[in-house]
């Protein structure tokens, strides 16, 4: 039972970088970019996140509302990053995906030169402690596992249904699906393509920027240079596995995360089983799913990887 | 359009790459208040000035080289392989497994089995993406960069238990390393002193494989057609999905070679960290090297002067050494950004057509 209880408990806190990064990549995806570079993107969250409360503190004690200030600061330099890309695959029309390969490099490579000089050595942050949801976390069981977490994991499932609202309720939604799908009838009614793209890489930006910043303030308090260790690559992986929709992306999410907190409980219960191939179970699920998911090429935006040129004939 | 405006229009942007390079590493340089022309200076020249740094540049382009030429050869075929560190760290184990075993075969045949035996571990690491890719659209984008967190816990696993010294279990420290190599399987050193080795000439020689096989035969010019437009390829009679898995594991298997070179030519045992981002290094010499031997070669050499200059820039400049990797992010990006501008033939044109306005007027 308690087995059980610890994956479940683990899994859903664990699960909230994957979801904020993969519904930012499910935005990039649905306007036509492809970015790889959200592995890096999520490194320079993380380093963002930790340096403000880090600096604001000078190392003591800080306010809570620097933890705040390290969130939303993550988030804009996720933002302003996801422009820098832009520029290179959209203004430049570089190719998307050895384009983010580089974007990722430049980035983790960044957060490391930048870490080493502004912060230095292995510091933990205090960061964001639970916030227990009143009578909701005190259900036996289900309430430690659902309504006892820090406030981000909240606003992370909450962020489903608005992504899900925004994308098919509003215009914006409209414009980053056509563009995505069929930028030349997007452009005839009078829509800036590449704008609209360039929005929809800084909203992407943000979210992945975000993922970062809860992996380092919330999850492990601290930051190193290895600390993201691919969660940006599964999280693109996810958008094809939830079909570029906010819904089935959440429930990937939840799979893969579960996947890691079953490999932590096996090491917990000291079951002898290698902890080496424990580790490597949430990466063998993405290239299985990636491979026995069906149909995933008839979903895909149709513009996916392809720049868009006005003055081109095709 | 006459043809100087065309190398004229190519030259410059070139040139605005360069500049762009280094403007946005100064800019990083800026914000942790380092002296940006010494840095630069630090790194490309330092490890120039004694004769051990010399060489251990060249040891660093050793495998840079090979898994440069590996992953030209799957770019060629249309599919870029960021999982070289994977292929490599299998590569490692395999050609460790062989030199432990076959140290007493007569000298020239136990290195040709060794680096056969990198080259088979490799191999079969590019076959997977390879073959899911050709038979199941997998991007190969996101399975290698899996593969590589998989590689690197197999590694692992095998350095902890199978083939972990057994004096590190008697002596208790359990570091996870494997028996070193007898001596009879070591590379020769080339300058007394260094840890220069004769894999060198094993770079020299695979570049001209890899220069014969994509240019001068019918197998190399279906590789790269197959990549240049898969479905034209198609419509030619050609097998694309055969010649994106042979690519994948003949690119795979070069990563391999690279990883038995470095173990039976510097380390003489496998040991954790020896991958250490060559992986994605090798893509950048790839790139940067035009995705031919003629060019890898020097851009291996290059990198290699790079990797050697950002470990040094720590203690003379404090700068830290994670600063390569920021620069190789950088020149990825410029390069396909410029590539595309460069080919751009509107905008050549647009150019073109404006100065010529200018001068009727």
């Amino acid at each position: 039972m308690d087995f059980v209880f610890n994956i479940l408990a683990l899994g859903i806190p664990f699960s909230v970088a994957l979801l904020l990064a993969s519904l930012g990549e499910m935005f990039n995806q649905r306007s036509g970019i492809f970015n790889l570079g959200c592995e890096g993107i999520m490194a320079m969250g993380a380093f963002i996140g930790i340096l403000v409360p880090y600096a604001a503190g000078h190392g003591g004690p800080t306010p809570e509302i620097f933890n705040l200030f390290g969130i939303l600061a993550g988030a804009l330099v996720g933002a302003l990053l996801g422009l820098v890309f832009g520029l290179v695959v959209i203004t430049f029309k570089a190719k998307q995906g050895i384009a983010g390969i580089g974007m990722q490099l430049f980035c983790v490579g960044t957060a490391g030169t930048l870490f080493r000089h502004f912060v230095g050595g292995t510091q933990s942050v205090p960061g964001i402690g639970n916030l227990d949801i009143p009578i909701l976390s005190e259900i036996p069981i289900l309430g430690s596992i659902l309504f006892s977490h820090n406030i981000l994991v909240y606003i992370a499932f909450l962020f489903v249904p608005i992504s899900a609202y925004i994308l098919f309720k509003t215009p914006w939604g409209l414009r980053v699906r056509a563009v995505g799908t069929y930028p030349r009838a997007a452009d005839s009614l009078g829509i800036n393509v590449n704008r609209v793209r360039f929005q929809a890489l800084a909203v992407g930006g943000a979210l992945a920027g975000l993922a970062g910043a809860y992996l380092s303030l919330c999850q492990a308090k601290m930051f190193s240079d290895e600390m993201i260790a691919g969660r940006g690559f599964i999280a693109v992986a996810l958008v094809y596995f939830g079909h570029w929709s906010p819904v089935k992306i959440m429930w990937g999410a939840l799979l893969f995360s579960l996947a890691q907190s079953f490999q932590l409980a096996i090491q917990g219960q000291g079951i002898n089983f290698p902890y080496e191939f424990a580790v490597m179970l949430p990466y063998v699920l993405v290239i299985l799913t990636l491979a026995f998911s069906r149909d995933k090429k008839k979903q895909a935006p149709a513009a996916l990887g392809i720049p868009f040129d006005r003055e081109k004939r095709i | 359009m006459n043809r100087q405006f065309k190398i004229l229009y190519k030259t410059s942007i070139i040139i605005l790459a360069i500049l762009a390079t280094l403007l946005i590493g100064s800019v990083i340089l800026i914000t942790i208040d380092a002296e940006i022309f010494r840095t630069y200076l630090v790194i490309l020249t330092e490890p120039l000035k004694t004769k051990i740094q010399f060489t251990e540049v060249l040891i660093r382009a050793i495998p840079l080289s090979i898994i440069a030429l590996g992953i030209t050869v799957a770019y060629r075929a249309g599919i870029i392989n960021i999982g070289a560190e994977g292929q490599m760290a299998i590569g490692i184990l395999t050609s460790t497994a062989a030199a432990l075993a076959f140290y007493n075969v007569p000298r020239p045949f136990n290195i040709i089995i060794i680096v056969l035996a990198g080259a088979l571990g490799g191999g079969i690491w590019g076959f997977i993406p390879g073959i899911l890719k050709a038979k199941l659209k997998v991007s190969e984008l996101l399975s290698t960069v899996m593969l590589n967190y998989i590689a690197a816990q197999v590694y692992t696993f095998f350095l902890r238990g199978p083939m972990i010294d057994p004096a590190e279990l008697t002596l208790g420290s359990g570091t996870p390393q494997s028996m070193r190599l007898e001596k009879s399987v070591w590379l020769e050193r080339l300058i007394k002193g260094t840890r220069l080795h004769t894999g060198i000439f094993i770079v020299i020689l695979l570049a001209i494989l890899i220069y014969v096989l994509l240019w001068k035969t019918s197998f190399g010019y279906k590789l790269r057609a197959a990549g240049a437009s898969s479905k034209a390829a198609k419509y030619g009679g050609i097998k694309v999905a055969f010649f994106i898995t042979i690519s994948m594991v003949i690119s795979g298997a070069f990563a391999g070679i690279a990883g038995g070179v470095e173990v039976i030519g510097v380390h003489h045992r496998a040991i954790e960290g020896i991958t250490g981002g060559y992986g994605f290094s090798g893509l950048v010499v790839a790139l940067f090297g035009g995705l031919h031997p003629a060019g890898i070669l020097p851009a291996s050499f290059f990198f290699g002067l790079l990797l050697v200059g950002a470990d040094m820039t720590q203690r003379i400049v404090g700068v830290p050494a994670n600063m390569v990797q920021v620069l190789e992010g950088i020149i990825i990006l410029v390069i396909v950004s410029a590539q595309q501008v460069m080919n751009d033939k509107y905008l050549m044109d647009k150019i073109w057509k404006k100065i010529n306005t200018k001068e009727a007027n």
